[in-house]
């Protein structure tokens, strides 16, 4: 039986991530794909309870590791409970959702285990037993196919809003297995002392379904309200380009491109946007795109699966009430 | 003080990237190299904090080919005090966890308080090594940071950590890694004194030899993970701009958005 798949399943106020399930589900496959067992490792301060959800998605065991002193994620804390699963566990894959925590966890745990990180991976197979890692490089111009021949685990996060969530089967269960901390306080070198919640951020732009965004052409910031009112109608979160935020519009946290955040959503809505080679390197690989433009050679056409040449001012107000009458059809 | 500001030469993000056919390289003859962005808030943020406490040393340390010297000069320019550039053919084809070990043995000789670097180079955007190298040189780290206060008696640093959602403050203990994030600072340019004081100001050089590494160690060797090949991104299949006055096409495209493209 070859050495197992373990997903480190990262959960926020004791509730899994979506990309957590997107890792235990392609977790599973991957495992499945070895002929071996899927395991996840769930760490945290009051999670004794949630381990036993991964069963459904596929995961053989999970070992949690629950202390007060791991409430929110810090390197020394996490790496040391991770580290020790994966000492007991011996995987030869490690996966992990590409969000704040897992790029730092991730690849702290590389040079602590001496291995190798393929980051921010948009596809994963096996080859000859084997992970083979399809990531983007150069903002998403260039994708790499990677593998990790030599060292074990072979870690790989996965871009959050890309892998599919397997369609929990209750009848699955997994076996729950505490480890404990063991945390001495001079371990634990970094400390966070606060928390600061962005404001008007509810729903995080890398884990939103659907994105409304505007450019340059919006013209101030009280001009964004017209796209707010869209984005209520749809359940969606509002972005920014970096033209935008640089006016001092929105602010840095929702600046979708390469110096801002990769986004992945089901539908992005870019209003006033021109499209420039960043702009798109952090929105591209959107399932669908809408573009609305004055100016019908802009570059987001040539992306946009629908296009309207037209004044924003004009257009979003009829998509919020087309759009409200639709959903108020249901 | 003494701050060490790690920085990387990478392709404009304006470039244009093609890849060798028939390897898993990149063309690299008709592109332009700059000072890694990310980097450049860390250099940045290294002297303002050198001229708020009105002391302390910036070493700026850098891997790669020849040419990486101009990004190096670039750094010194802007008010860096010393250079140091990894430079070996050895050291080629280094992944992330080969570049931290080169620094770590680079910066075993270095006396430094504080280590900057930018939180990923937008060439290989892993985002790795700035925490890798804390890992192997044994210091914590605080990763993806807008904001750094440093301690009187520069024991200890408080930094705003950018994650989802929100802002959290972190303290940690000195020496550590720090890697930055936009919103740090707004990076200076250098002055043409800047630039001509630079071209006097010691550029150390080391190779993988001088560092203490063995070959197995060194460059595509000494990586954990190998690049098999690269390609294009899948193109997305051709949109279409919906005809029409635009309110009729507003009102289309909800309806495609529901039947056709079935994501509302």
């Amino acid at each position: 039986m070859a050495n197992g798949v373990l997903v480190f399943a990262e959960q926020r106020e004791g509730k899994f991530r979506k990309v957590a399930l997107e890792a235990v589900s392609e977790g599973k496959r991957l495992a499945d794909k070895i002929g071996a067992e899927l395991s996840a490792a769930v760490i945290g301060s009051g999670v004794e309870n949630i381990g036993g959800l991964l069963g459904a998605y596929g995961a053989a065991k999970v070992y949690v590791v629950d202390d007060a002193a791991l409430d929110n994620y810090a390197p020394d804390g996490y790496a040391k409970a991770l580290t020790r699963i994966v000492k007991d566990t011996e995987p030869t894959i490690l996966l992990m959702g590409c969000t704040s925590t897992g790029r730092d966890l991730g690849a702290k745990m590389a040079a602590r285990l001496a291995t190798g990180l393929a980051a921010d991976c948009t596809a994963l197979d096996i080859k000859d037993g084997k992970l083979v890692a399809t990531r983007p490089m150069y903002a998403g111009k260039v994708m790499a196919e990677v593998t990790c021949p030599d060292s074990m685990p072979q870690i790989a996060t996965i871009r959050p809003n890309v892998f599919s969530v397997e369609e929990p089967d209750k009848t699955k269960s997994a076996e729950v297995i505490k480890v404990a901390a063991e945390m001495s306080p001079d371990e634990l070198r970094t400390r966070v002392r606060e928390v600061i919640k962005a404001a008007g951020g509810a729903v995080d732009l890398t884990e939103a379904q659907i994105i409304v965004s505007g450019g340059r052409g919006m013209g101030g910031a009280e001009q964004f309200k017209v796209l707010e009112e869209l984005a209520a109608v749809l359940g969606a979160a509002v972005g920014a380009s970096r033209s935008a935020v640089d006016a001092g519009w929105r602010d840095h946290q929702f600046q979708v491109g390469q110096t801002g955040k990769t986004v992945s959503p089901v539908l992005y809505i870019a209003c006033g946007i021109s499209g420039a080679i960043q702009h798109l390197a952090g929105m591209k690989t959107s399932k669908v795109i809408v573009a609305v433009n004055k100016d019908p050679e802009a570059p987001i056409f040539k992306v946009a699966d629908y296009g309207i040449v037209g004044d924003l001012f004009e257009v979003v107000p009829i998509l919020s009430e087309e759009a409200k009458k639709l959903l108020a059809e249901q | 003080m003494n701050i060490v500001v790690l920085v990387k030469q990478v392709p404009d993000t304006e470039a244009k990237i093609e890849i060798k056919p028939g390897t898993a390289d990149i063309v690299t003859e008709t592109i332009t190299y700059v000072v890694n962005p990310y980097d450049e808030y860390a250099v940045e943020e290294a002297l303002r904090i050198k001229e708020k406490r009105g002391e302390g040393e910036v070493t700026v340390v850098g891997m790669g080919p020849d040419k990486a010297t101009e990004a190096l000069r670039t750094c010194l320019a802007m008010g860096g005090d010393k250079a140091v550039h990894l430079k070996d053919d050895a050291l080629e084809g280094s992944d992330a966890y080969a570049t931290a070990l080169a620094l770590s043995k680079a910066l075993e000789g270095l006396p430094y308080d504080l280590i900057l670097c930018g939180k990923q180079a937008v060439d290989d955007d892993n985002a790795a090594v700035g925490i890798e190298l804390a890992e192997l040189l044994g210091v914590p780290h605080v990763a993806v940071v807008t904001k750094i206060e440093i301690s009187d008696d520069k024991t200890s640093a408080v930094c705003h950590r950018e994650v989802e959602g929100a802002s959290e403050v972190v303290e940690t203990p000195l020496p550590a890694v720090i890697t930055a994030q936009k919103g740090l600072n707004e990076p200076r340019y250098a002055s043409l004194k800047g630039i001509m004081t630079a071209k006097r100001k010691p550029i150390d050089t080391k190779d993988a030899a001088g560092l203490g590494l063995s070959p197995e160690q060194a460059g595509q060797q000494g990586s954990k993970i190998k690049v098999v090949s690269l390609s294009s991104p899948p193109a997305r299949a051709e949109g279409k701009i919906v005809p029409g006055e635009p309110a009729d096409a507003a009102r289309e495209v909800i309806k495609l958005l529901r039947e056709e493209a079935k994501v509302i």
